[in-house]
């Protein structure tokens, strides 16, 4: 059902907020530079042995200066956003000698999966201000905590403690060399989907830099879904919880069953 | 070699997980245990979130434990009348013990409670276990003659009300402490997904005076209706088990389980019982050295969808 309603959520905030930020953010009137994306598929299935995924995001960029290209001055982001959803982090102390959880925080709606590619690295395309407001980079990915915080005074710890698992554990990454301009105004972009991925709505979304300023941007949704055998079985766990546990038991009432009677045999 | 587990929502190596099916299953027929004390530690330390771990390892034991009971039904080792009562007790606990299972996580400290559970159930257990079973060895060794059952010698719980005669473990007890010991099981099968199994054997030995040759069989008998009780009630509460993981552990498991049933009949039984609290002790031991060295990072992200 969270998965159910999460899914839900995303599509409403793709529908809805996608729009309306779009307006704001999109494009920069000062420039006439225009960029444009495309993915192969807008769907990758999780298969019994799904490993992971490359993406190739092809995308062009119209009305650019020749001269400014030929010096490198434009720069390309890429990233590949993955659902959200809260995240609590929790804290150990000891505590009459032994480990325990003892504060936490929970940040609302944080991506479960975050892939980063440019063509160099973020922080040299434009000035930690720009990025910052952007929310583009781990670093600058916009951490909100959820409820009551006391005097937050420990709200950076926990961000970074965030941003340090996530970025270790491999659902965070980035790759400074990973968008490459195949010709003038073509570049070719790759991101990696980790095996560990959650399934739901993917965003991919590629912004356009001048001289460190930034110029215009897309975004394109990804659908990452369960198939054939997969889907089925989580539909029927979260449709038919009772019919799916009954299933279960019966399941290993079989095996259990089966193996002795072909053991006896022996 | 990768598997999707779509439940868990994570590929995991299928070789690895066989691998622990087989060997816990060889561990749960050797010593007629389910395994799930050593199936859901196994699978937490492997990644799985805690939450499939306790629902999946329920459904495993489900499995291994069908198959021991019908070697034991064959054999005539089961005292069904026992394992009934023990089950009105269990399925009672077990329905307590989902509610203590969503108060604990709304707390947030589940995962202390269930590791603070098994390290004193566990090292209480296994040494208690260790000490009876050397003693048994020392006096074997002696030529003396050991009985576990000492006729004459009741306890307090001998004296309680409400008797009933068990014709096949020719026993005359009352059912309270019986139904009891399987309440307190009930519980923690569903808080900790372990079928209760290395509680049950030692509480029905030693506490209840129950002949040994009756108590494994009967203590598997009851944990497959508990067990199989907890995971229709997790898959319709929690939305947990994962049916595929579930699945390869159990093949793996009951095939272990034939070798490790052939390899526990040619040790004898104080034997079997201290080798089985050593590694009850070990397990205990290693998860409260978890609990006393500084962990590695002493922060932990989870995800609202799953974790306590």
């Amino acid at each position: 059902m969270i998965r159910l309603a999460r899914t839900a959520l995303a599509l409403l905030v793709l529908a809805f907020a996608a729009p309306a930020q779009a307006a704001i953010q999109d494009e920069n009137a000062d420039f006439t530079e225009k960029l444009e994306i495309g993915i192969s598929t807008d769907e990758i299935a999780i298969t019994s042995d799904f490993r992971g995924a490359d993406l190739t995001i092809f995308g062009a960029v119209d009305g650019f200066d020749q001269a400014l290209l030929a010096q490198g001055r434009y720069n390309i982001v890429v990233s590949l956003e993955g659902p959200k959803d809260n995240a609590t982090v929790r804290k150990k102390e000891r505590v009459f000698g032994i480990w325990v959880n003892t504060s936490s925080m929970t940040f609302e709606l944080v991506p479960e999966s975050y892939s980063l590619s440019s063509t160099r690295d973020i922080e040299t395309i434009a000035p930690p201000g720009e990025m910052g407001n952007m929310g583009i980079g781990v670093d600058h990915m916009r951490l909100v905590p959820l409820g009551f915080v006391g005097d937050g005074s420990n709200l950076g710890e926990f961000r970074n403690a965030f941003r340090r698992i996530r970025e270790t554990s491999g659902v965070y990454e980035r790759d400074p060399g990973g968008v490459q301009f195949i010709s003038s105004s073509l570049f070719k972009a790759s991101v990696r989907l980790p095996a560990n991925v959650p399934n739901g709505v993917h965003v991919v979304r590629a912004y356009l830099f001048r001289d460190g300023v930034f110029v215009a941007a897309k975004a394109l949704p990804l659908r990452v879904v369960k198939t054939g055998l997969e889907q089925f079985i989580t539909q029927a766990a979260h449709q038919q919880p009772l019919l799916y546990g009954l299933m279960a038991v019966l399941l290993a009432v079989i095996t259990g069953w089966g193996a002795s009677v072909i053991f006896r045999k022996e | 070699m990768t598997i999707y587990l779509p439940i868990a929502e994570l590929s995991v190596n299928i070789l690895i997980i066989l691998g622990m099916g087989a060997a816990v299953g060889f561990l749960s027929g050797m010593f007629g245990v389910g395994g799930g004390f050593l199936i859901t530690p196994l699978l937490i330390f492997y990644n799985i979130p805690p939450v499939v771990a306790v629902a999946t390892g329920a459904n495993q034991v489900v499995a291994s434990s069908i198959s021991g009971a019908i070697t034991h039904f064959r054999r005539g080792t089961i005292d069904i009348k026992l394992g009934t009562v023990l089950l009105c007790g269990g399925l009672a606990g077990a329905t307590v013990g989902v509610w203590l299972f969503s108060l604990l996580r709304r707390i947030g400290q589940l995962d202390l409670v269930i590791s603070l559970l098994y390290v004193v159930l566990l090292s209480t257990v296994g040494g208690l276990m260790l000490w009876e079973s050397i003693t048994a060895m020392r006096k074997a060794a002696k030529n003396q003659q050991t009985t576990l059952r000492r006729p004459g010698q009741h306890n307090w719980v001998h004296g309680l009300p409400l008797k009933m005669r068990f014709k096949k473990s020719k026993i005359y007890l009352s059912v309270i402490p019986v139904a009891g010991l399987g309440f307190c099981i009930g519980i923690l099968t569903s808080v900790m997904g372990v079928g209760g199994g290395f509680i049950m054997v030692p509480a029905m030995i030693y506490l209840l005076r129950i002949p040994t040759n009756v108590v494994v069989g009967t203590s598997l008998f009851q944990i497959i209706f508990v067990s199989a009780y907890t995971v229709i009630v997790q898959a319709s509460t929690n939305y947990t088990v994962d049916i595929v993981l579930a699945f390869v552990l159990m093949i793996a498991g009951v095939i272990g389980a034939q070798y490790g049933v052939r390899v526990g009949q040619k040790l004898r039984g104080e034997q079997l019982r201290a080798l089985l609290a050593l590694l009850v002790l070990a397990v205990g031991i290693r998860l409260a050295i978890e609990l006393i060295i500084p962990p590695k990072d002493v922060y932990s992200v989870v995800s609202a969808g799953f974790g306590f």
